[in-house]
């Protein structure tokens, strides 16, 4: 067997890995990429993409559903009904199209792919098990992006009824009841799509709240919308275990006696942790910072010539950060002079309403010892929002009370996950309030409220 | 396919360590056996270091100005054939990295110009309220993505560029006044500007050997200097005429001969001078043989190349012998041998040796003659002022071995000896 050298091997091809690869096939970087699944990782198989497709597909769904009984806009029609495998083709063809997009463009920037599980043998040597047989590969530069995985409960281990999100993705039918448990943005995103579905659904937190990473005011809108969808979530409430029939959760409520919440379906969601093992970590012994590989703003690991990237290096754990870490990854090996040096990660929650955050929250902010000002303009005033029959929400934008720089900006309403890209280049270009007041949105748009909110923040808001 | 470890070798008598010059060659370039791989330092001699074999570099094991011991690994080969490296020991040293991180890219950061105040005489009201507060000291500079990569790419630290956008924020024009702030300020100024640049130069090679050997020098040995005048006009007629005399073979004669010479005859009646003093030993090694330094410029610094013997030496086989060594020096070819070994040390600045010096001695010597320029002076001879040929001579000793009479008896002796030159030829 031919042993592989290269200047560049890349272990993971997620969003992280192929980007870092793909970059560097640019540069002229002579790059190996391994994956042992599907190019795309957790994001394009079993994440962002095909949870995105089911909520789109749930959204549609729930649309009909609406127009079938008394509504506003006059319109009539029967109750919709939904083959669900049909879906799942559906959403798998676009897997499949994202897949060999991404090996097509690995391909066209001169990156070889080896298939196969990845395993350290000294910081520099890795060998795959690939379909042929054992490979060698020798690098110069290695960079370890093999992501994160769902985190399984002891007590509630995958398998028969109780599930992952993976497999929330590529159920067949629609579970007629479904308790999830873990209301972080995973669980309540898919709880909602279920929900929407017909599925009868029930949230169970161990925590005071739900999502816990976001401020009540951005929270309340959901609350609203899940109780209107009639899932029931229960807060500080544990589960234990499966029900000795096997057919429902029980859970602990601070009574004597637990609870049964029946189930046809568990979907944990508990949260996700690096994957840090089964690829010889051990073997090169890297500094960690708990359970994640420690790196620098350069990206680099305690080992010269290499890298970490992605969720195998902390929170947040989003593909979009993965993308930037494995592009400036790719531009520090070819000689540029580069550093993490990025204002903010912009974070959606495709929650129905959706949440984005960029930048510091109010409470943050006044935590780090800004002296700040802040407020929200909602999307009640907003004539977009209104004619779209979804007039919750808000957008809001916090700034240094002394020279009105943009220190955040946040919003929850239906579909302001595009108005992330805003918010995020207001603060990376050091944007203050004056600067977004000024910048003329389109109208109708619900972007309005953006410009409304710095408007109402210096004390002006025009449509309030 | 191997590796082969290149150690530095043993580059001469008694020598642990040697400083990496230059690298000749560059990870990735393919060298043939025998190309030369790298100048490496010892004392005053530079050594090339050539390949054993032939390979491809795959590993620098130093920085240029790295001190590095004799028998360290300098260098790495991928050879053709199997290498002189066992595969375990090679992983095995590849684990013993991770706790190392890598030095932190060097560059030279310019300290910060002075903020320049643009006065702009059609400049709008809006314009002016744009130039922000100060930042605080510790806070983030706040600049857009493109000037954040060109600062990056410039090797500028933000921190150190003053922003005069919108809350303070670094724009384009901020860095372009940064980076080509002098040429601002002339424009604006017109006058003469202050030169706030400050330019590292590395100290490596001969300077640091130079600056080391001088700090020794200065540091241990409490020096005592004698400045005397010497009338050099009989001296000065003698060469003249030997030097038309001479034969085609012969090499023409400069002070630094006769000064030889001479030298050889006072430490003969004054041993303790022509020694070296180990003072951790404690002992004072007295010379038979005159082994004299002649210090020597040469475009890299100062090196002293030995005539050795020189009391074996007639004053044309000193000439010789300095025109030969002073040759070797300047073209960088003299030995460890030629370069090392001196009991006794003369400088000389010839025309630039001005009226008197403070010579520092050449560790562990105890004693050197410094020259100064000679000059036709005025001088009294009991009836009339005359011109004489006059030069100084400024000598410096170890006065912890050497007493002020001695080296005034010393200075006395070499002052007859050059004011009456046949007595340095007369024997006994």
């Amino acid at each position: 067997m031919k042993e592989i050298k290269t200047k560049l091997l890349v272990i993971g091809a997620g969003p992280g890995g192929y980007i870092c690869a793909i970059r560097a096939g640019q540069l002229g970087i002579d790059t190996v990429i391994i994956e042992a699944g599907k190019p795309g990782g957790t994001c394009l198989n079993v994440g962002c993409i095909p949870s995105k497709a089911l909520i789109h597909a749930a959204e549609e769904f729930d649309k009909v559903a609406h127009l079938s009984g008394k509504n506003v806009l006059g319109i009539s029609t029967s109750k919709p009904t939904i083959d669900l495998s049909k879906t799942m083709e559906w959403k798998d063809g676009i897997v499949g199209r994202l897949n060999s997009g991404v090996a097509g463009l690995l391909k066209k920037h001169g990156v070889k792919t080896v298939e196969g599980w990845a395993k350290f043998r000294d910081g520099k040597t890795v060998e795959v098990d690939t379909p042929t047989g054992p490979q060698i590969i020798r690098a110069e530069h290695v960079v370890i992006a093999t992501g994160s995985a769902p985190i399984e409960l002891p007590f509630l281990p995958f398998g028969g009824k109780v599930i992952s999100s993976t497999q929330a993705l590529a159920l067949q039918e629609v579970p007629e009841k479904l308790v999830v448990v873990g209301g972080g943005y995973i669980g309540l995103e898919l709880g909602m799509a279920y929900a929407k579905l017909g599925s009868d659904v029930t949230v169970v937190e161990a925590a005071k709240s739900i999502l816990p990473q976001y401020d009540k005011d951005l929270i309340r809108p959901i609350m609203k919308r899940l109780d209107a969808l009639g899932i029931k979530v229960l807060t500080n409430v544990k589960a234990k275990g499966l029900s000795t029939k096997g057919n429902s959760l029980l859970v602990e409520n601070g009574g004597n006696s637990d609870q049964k919440i029946p189930a046809e379906k568990i979907l944990v969601t508990v949260g996700r942790k690096p994957v840090t093992q089964g690829w010889g970590l051990e073997e090169i012994d890297l500094r960690m910072d708990g359970p994640f590989i420690h790196i620098n703003d350069k990206c680099q690991t305690s080992m010269r010539g290499t890298y970490a990237i992605g969720d195998v290096t902390g929170e947040p754990m989003l593909a979009h950060r993965a993308m930037a870490q494995g592009e400036m990854v790719a531009e520090i090996i070819a000689g540029e002079k580069r550093t993490w040096d990025k204002v903010c990660i912009p974070a959606v929650c495709f929650t129905d309403p959706e949440i984005v955050t960029a930048g510091l929250s109010p409470k943050e902010a006044k935590d780090m010892g800004h002296d700040i000002k802040t407020d929200s303009f909602p999307f009640q005033a907003n004539g977009r929002a209104m004619s779209a029959e979804r007039e919750e929400g808000f957008v809001r934008i916090v700034a240094r009370a002394d020279n009105h720089l943009v220190l955040g900006i946040q919003a929850v309403g239906v579909g302001v996950s595009e108005l992330s890209a805003g918010f995020a280049l207001a603060l990376e270009m050091g944007a203050r309030l004056e600067d977004i007041a000024a910048t003329i949105h389109a109208h109708p748009t619900q972007s309005e409220a953006l410009q409304e909110a710095a408007l109402k923040t210096l004390g002006h808001a025009l449509h309030i | 396919m191997g590796e082969f470890v290149i150690k530095l070798p043993d580059v001469g008598e008694g020598v642990a360590e040697a400083e990496i010059v230059e690298w000749e060659v560059a990870i990735g370039d393919v060298v043939q056996e025998d190309s030369v791989l790298a100048a490496v330092m010892t004392d005053k001699v530079t050594v090339e270091i050539p390949s054993p074999v032939g390979g491809r570099i795959i590993w620098l094991g130093a920085e240029p100005g790295d001190v590095m011991s004799v028998g360290s690994p300098i260098i790495k080969l991928e050879i053709d054939g199997e290498g002189n490296v066992a595969e375990s020991s090679n992983i095995k040293s590849e684990k013993e990295v991770p706790t190392q991180t890598p030095p932190p890219s060097k560059f030279v950061v310019e300290p910060p110009k002075a903020k320049v105040f643009i006065e702009k005489p059609v400049a709008s009201p809006a314009r002016q309220a744009t130039v922000g507060p100060v930042r605080a000291e510790g806070a983030k500079p706040i600049a857009s993505p493109a000037v954040r990569k060109r600062a990056l790419d410039a090797g500028v630290d933000l921190r150190q560029v003053s922003g005069t956008g919108p809350a303070g924020r670094i724009t384009h024009e901020d860095l372009d006044v940064y980076f080509d702030g002098s040429a601002v300020k002339v424009r604006l100024g017109g006058g003469l500007v202050a030169n706030t640049s400050v330019s590292d130069v590395k100290i490596v090679g001969l300077r640091r050997k130079i600056a080391e050997k001088m700090s020794i020098s200065k540091s241990r040995i409490p020096h005592i200097t004698i400045v005397e005048e010497i009338d050099m006009t009989s001296l000065e007629e003698l060469r003249g005429t030997l030097n038309k005399s001479k034969s085609e073979d012969q090499s023409k004669l400069t002070l630094l001969p006769f000064l030889m010479r001479a030298l050889v005859k006072a430490v003969g009646e004054q041993p303790n001078l022509n020694a070296i003093f180990d003072d951790e030993a404690g002992v004072v090694h007295q010379y038979g043989g005159v082994h004299i330094g002649m210090a020597a410029q040469t475009p890299n610094g100062l090196v002293v190349p030995v005539i050795k013997h020189a009391e074996a030496l007639d004053v044309w086989g000193c000439a010789a012998e300095v025109t030969r060594l002073a040759a070797a020096a300047k073209a960088g070819t003299a030995t460890r041998e030629e370069l090392s070994g001196s009991t006794i040390t003369i400088t000389s600045l010839g025309p630039l040796g001005a009226i008197a010096t403070t010579p520092v001695i050449n560790h562990p010597e105890v004693a050197i003659l410094g020259v100064n320029k000679m000059a036709i002076r005025p001088m009294w001879d009991g009836t009339d002022f005359v011109p004489r040929k006059m030069m100084n001579i400024s000598s410096s000793f170890d006065h912890r071995v050497i007493d002020g009479w001695d080296a005034a008896v010393f200075v006395q002796r070499i002052k007859s000896l050059l004011e009456t030159p046949a007595m340095i030829f007369m024997e006994g």
